[in-house]
């Protein structure tokens, strides 16, 4: 039986985050890892990535709350790491639209930086149907779904046992340096990363880590400001 | 180690939650509607993830004010991994070279 043009979507999808997914592992792991380092439960460590499904938010929000910073600086810098998510769901809505809100729904939950990047290229390349897109990008984005989760659990319930002899704390501030390499794409970027990162390390001092807002916000209008001249 | 009670710690958990979950809804879940997001909002968020990973980074291996110190095994370290994530964009491999590297200088320091 040839399989229906859905499923092969569903299948083309899953094939298409494959080659992310060693890339994706690492950071599962130490999102499982920075609950444990941060003090909260496994129970909760695992059902952050439920909840929330987003890695740098995640392991931002975990670091914070290790360091005692204040609730609304922890929640706050969790959601700015996440604004990213109103550019993808703009860009994707045209593409999906007409479909139920069910399943819009489904996809705004599934939506990480990965699927987004692999399903813009697709439904730029492809004129398939609305469904068979749909099905495209559940496909990838329930794979990814399953190894973050999966990864985490192993990072929380494995991350007790290492010894804090191998500072694996150090792992956390690696994987922003990770990920903050490639957003570095333009000047405005450049700009905006300088900023932040001068005013966090001289602002650091402040209480609650609310210094970290203040860099994020003075990098971003500085990043503004030279994208506008 | 956090001081947060665990209902605070749900607290947050349950707040960051449903606010990420309403920036992806954002256009994604508009009725049908042509979806636009206006010029100046998307360079501003274009802008986010450079900065506020930066300050994540920066005190995290610089040290914080009075305290900033970059004679250090972590910012050699973390320095070392930047360079390799900009030349090989590979994660795990950016991983390890800032583990080892950490290592071997904590080990000869």
């Amino acid at each position: 039986m040839a399989p229906t043009p859905t499923r092969r979507a569903t299948l083309a999808g899953i094939r298409a985050v494959v080659p992310i997914l060693p890339g994706v592992v690492p950071f599962a792991l130490i999102a499982g890892f920075a609950g444990v380092e941060a003090g909260v439960s496994r129970i909760q460590a695992v059902a952050m990535s439920l909840i929330v499904f987003a890695g740098a938010a995640q392991i931002a929000a975990l670091d914070l709350i290790g360091s005692d910073a204040a609730i609304v600086v922890v929640v706050a810098t969790a959601l700015i790491i996440n604004a990213r998510f109103v550019m993808y769901s703009a860009s994707l809505a045209p593409h999906v639209a007409g479909s139920p809100l069910r399943a819009r729904g489904l996809a705004a939950y599934l939506l990480t930086d990965q699927i987004y990047a692999v399903s813009i290229i697709r439904f730029g390349e492809t004129r398939e149907p609305v469904r068979e897109r749909l099905a495209f990008y559940l496909g990838g984005g329930a794979t990814l779904w399953v190894t973050w989760q999966a990864g985490t659990v192993v990072g929380a319930l494995g991350g007790g046992a290492v010894p804090e002899s191998w500072s694996l704390d150090f792992a956390i501030p690696l994987v922003f340096i990770a990920l903050l390499v490639p957003a570095l794409r333009s000047r405005h970027d450049h700009v905006a990363a300088v900023v932040g990162g001068v005013v966090a390390v001289a602002a650091g001092g402040l209480r609650f880590n609310s210094g970290l807002l203040l860099a994020a916000a003075a990098g971003i209008v500085a990043g503004y400001v030279a994208a506008g001249r | 180690m956090t001081s947060l009670d665990a209902a605070a710690v749900w607290g947050i958990f349950a707040a960051v939650g449903a606010g990420t979950f309403l920036l992806r809804l954002s256009f994604l879940g508009a009725l049908g509607r042509e979806s636009s997001i206006r010029p100046g909002l998307a360079r501003a968020l274009g802008l986010v993830p450079a900065a506020v990973l930066a300050a994540l980074v920066a005190p995290a291996v610089a040290g914080r004010g009075t305290e900033v110190d970059l004679v250090t095994a972590r910012f050699t370290a973390a320095t070392l991994a930047g360079l390799v994530a900009w030349r090989t964009r590979n994660v795990p491999l950016t991983l390890v070279v800032g583990m080892v590297v950490l290592w071997v200088l904590s080990a000869l320091g």
